[in-house]
């Protein structure tokens, strides 16, 4: 399975990339939509693992974009902020089950994006 | 519970200024002291305004009368004996001296007199030397000379003559009438007449004397001359004083030797001994009016009573219901307050737990790339001192990441939000707040859910806020190494039951019922708002819920809260 990780946090996306890379999974990362976008030009991804407070462009809307252009791609949802609209928001969007709150534990992560993939 | 009981306002018992803000208590008492005032101090004073008018025109009128009675008393006895007087005038002019001195003419004009007047016991004529010159009646006093006598003074003098009542031979009381007739030869005769009493006695006998009352005639030295109901036989001296002299009829009070007042009338009858007196005794005169006093003092006291009780009960109802109206605008303020607060209290845990999160996430990633390392990378993976560093930094970093979730969980709940949800998990996540406290306080914490439980709809916010409020009051109740008991149970297909049962210090009788008041609290010092119980109670209603408690002083308290499995989400 290849991922993508987008998150403005880069030491947060990147040492995630490489503790995936670890367990086998070989997962790139940005830490903006733009650079996303542009990277998704050129390579191919099974899922994307969206932050949903991006810079610019935020998480759904990043997730909207790609889905124009590849409409099989999956996706998974990270937050650092679990509270009320936003909550709600993210939820009724994406499903609870793709939405997770920071930190996340790797083993969850890599447990739920199994799970997406297979459900679909 | 008696009718003054039902009348007390709810806020009978609080104590000023610091159960009662508002000082109802003392704005209850102000109204119905004044309104008391205002209607009953005009009904008193007027009542007793009436009395004394009423009382002194009761009085006047019993003097009025009696004078009233007195006057035409007097009238009539001296009517009477002027009507004897007359009678003999009468006869000696119209009869000649000679004429009277023949005792067949004489005893002839005393059956006349005897027929025409009644009374008439005898008549006697006298000349000027004294001498009874002709008699004619019971006794022979023919000869007799009255010149030394008094009365024969008396009428040679006046010309006319009545005597006081005395005793006859036949132990008979009389009184003698005389009068004297001028001859053209300068010289004079007297005819004197004797009088049985019984008509003069039938003037006053047969007169109605009210209250009590006794009316008689005495002399000037005080001796009965007609019989007394009250004040003794004929030619018995009266107690009472003899009045002095007046010329017209009198009328006063005076007290008898019992203190009874008494009511006097008196008139002196003109040209004769007597004295016309009519005592009465003034309580018994004022019956009437005391008994008229007594009801209107009766309906005085009824319509006193009537009062007191419309104004008690009206101040208590009106006060009552702006007692409520405050207690409730206040409980609602407040809720605005505390929604306000806890929203923006959320506002600020959730940027707080957000701000958190992210360089959370970055030691929890660092610190998991560290372990991957030397997990995934032999020459590392023999360092145990180096892997147990980084997984205690995992470990706190998730316990870190536990607290920003409840916090984040906190703040999401402003709202009623209904989801399947485990009871079992909730008590737990609201005990994980307390699990220090509870370490610390040795205080030991059981929660028993049964595994059949059916899954709860409800809002889970509400559901922590409410439960974190149970069990915070219990830790406060309980002391050191207390011992708090939480238990679920399915009450019904419906419903499930929540028990809090702590071992602490109990609430008071008293206390009980106003534990869920707003701002009731007995923790005040201890910097208490008297808020806590009352918002949970308004939750666990808001969630269709309800809440009960029984708590005994010194053994514990336990709290039941019953929610419906599903809760309908309210728009």
């Amino acid at each position: 399975m290849r991922v993508l990780l987008v998150d403005d946090e880069k030491e947060l996306v990147s040492t995630l990339a490489e503790r995936l890379s670890f367990r086998g999974i070989d997962a790139e990362w940005t830490t903006s939509g733009a650079q996303a976008l542009k990277l998704l030009e050129t390579e191919v991804f099974d899922i994307a693992v969206l932050d949903m407070k991006l810079p610019k462009m935020s998480g759904l809307e990043l997730k909207k974009e790609i889905q124009a252009k590849m409409p099989a791609m999956k996706f998974i949802f990270m937050t650092g902020h679990g509270s009320g609209d936003d909550f709600r928001a993210g939820t009724a969007e994406t499903g609870v089950d793709y939405y997770l709150i920071k930190p996340v534990k790797i083993e969850a992560l890599i447990e739920r994006m199994k799970e997406v993939l297979r459900k679909n | 519970m008696s009718l003054l009981e039902k009348m007390k306002p709810k806020f009978w018992e609080f104590r000023e200024n610091t159960d009662d803000p508002s000082n109802f208590r003392h704005i209850w008492l102000l109204m119905v002291l004044l309104t008391l005032l205002v209607a009953i101090a005009p009904l008193v004073s007027m009542t007793m305004i009436d009395n004394n008018v009423s009382r002194k025109s009761a009085e006047s009128e019993i003097l009025l009368r009696t004078s009233r009675l007195v006057s035409n008393t007097r009238r009539s006895v001296s009517f009477f004996l002027g009507e004897r007087k007359a009678a003999l005038k009468f006869v000696v002019y119209n009869t000649s001296f000679n004429e009277l001195n023949d005792p067949m003419e004489l005893a002839l004009i005393l059956e006349s007199l005897k027929k025409g007047f009644g009374g008439f016991v005898d008549i006697g004529v006298i000349d000027a030397s004294g001498r009874q010159k002709n008699y004619t009646g019971p006794y022979s006093l023919e000869g007799v000379n009255y010149s030394g006598e008094e009365w024969f003074r008396e009428v040679v003098e006046r010309g006319n003559y009545i005597s006081n009542v005395f005793m006859g031979f036949r132990q008979v009381p009389h009184l003698v009438v005389a009068v004297r007739h001028d001859l053209p030869d300068d010289s004079f005769y007297v005819v004197r007449a004797t009088l049985d009493t019984e008509r003069f006695n039938d003037l006053l006998f047969y007169l109605e004397v009210s209250g009590q009352g006794d009316a008689f005639i005495v002399n000037q030295e005080g001796m009965l001359q007609t019989p007394s109901r009250y004040h003794g036989k004929v030619l018995e001296k009266i107690s009472d004083p003899i009045p002095s002299y007046s010329e017209k009829t009198e009328v006063f009070e005076r007290k008898n030797v019992n203190g009874e007042v008494l009511i006097v009338g008196y008139a002196y009858i003109a040209e004769s001994p007597f004295i016309l007196m009519i005592i009465k005794q003034k309580d018994a005169l004022m019956d009437s009016w005391h008994t008229t006093r007594m009801e209107i003092a009766g309906f005085l006291m009824v319509s006193i009573a009537i009062i007191f009780f419309a104004i008690l009960g009206g101040a208590t109802y009106l006060s009552n219901k702006i007692y409520v109206l405050e207690q409730n605008r206040d409980a609602i303020l407040h809720e605005v307050e505390y929604s306000n607060k806890m929203a923006s209290l959320g506002e600020l845990a959730a940027g707080v737990a957000h701000e958190i999160n992210n360089p959370l996430a970055i030691i929890n990633e660092k610190a998991g790339l560290i372990k991957d390392i030397f997990t995934f990378k032999e020459q590392y993976s023999k360092d145990e001192k180096l892997m147990n560093i980084a997984n205690v930094i995992i470990s706190s970093v998730e316990r870190c990441a536990s607290i920003t979730r409840r916090l984040l969980n906190f703040a999401r709940h402003i709202d009623i939000n209904i989801r399947p949800l485990c009871l079992r998990e909730v008590l737990h996540e609201v005990l994980g707040f307390l699990e220090k406290e509870a370490e610390y306080r040795s205080i030991s914490v059981s929660v028993e859910v049964p595994d059949n439980m059916p899954q709860l709809e409800s809002d889970r916010g509400k559901l922590q806020e409410i439960f974190l409020n149970l069990v915070n009051n219990a830790f406060v109740a309980m002391k050191d190494e207390g011992k708090l008991d939480i238990s679920v149970k399915q009450e019904s297909e419906d419903s499930v039951a929540i028990i809090f049962m702590d071992d602490g210090c109990g609430i008071s009788e008293e206390n009980i019922c106003r534990i869920f008041e707003p701002f009731f609290s007995t923790k005040k010092k201890a910097g208490g708002t008297g808020l806590g119980l009352s918002i949970t109670y308004g939750l666990v209603e808001k969630m269709g819920g309800t809440i009960g408690v029984k708590s005994e002083l010194g053994k514990g308290t336990t709290f039941t809260v019953m929610l419906p499995l599903k809760t309908e989400q309210k728009e």
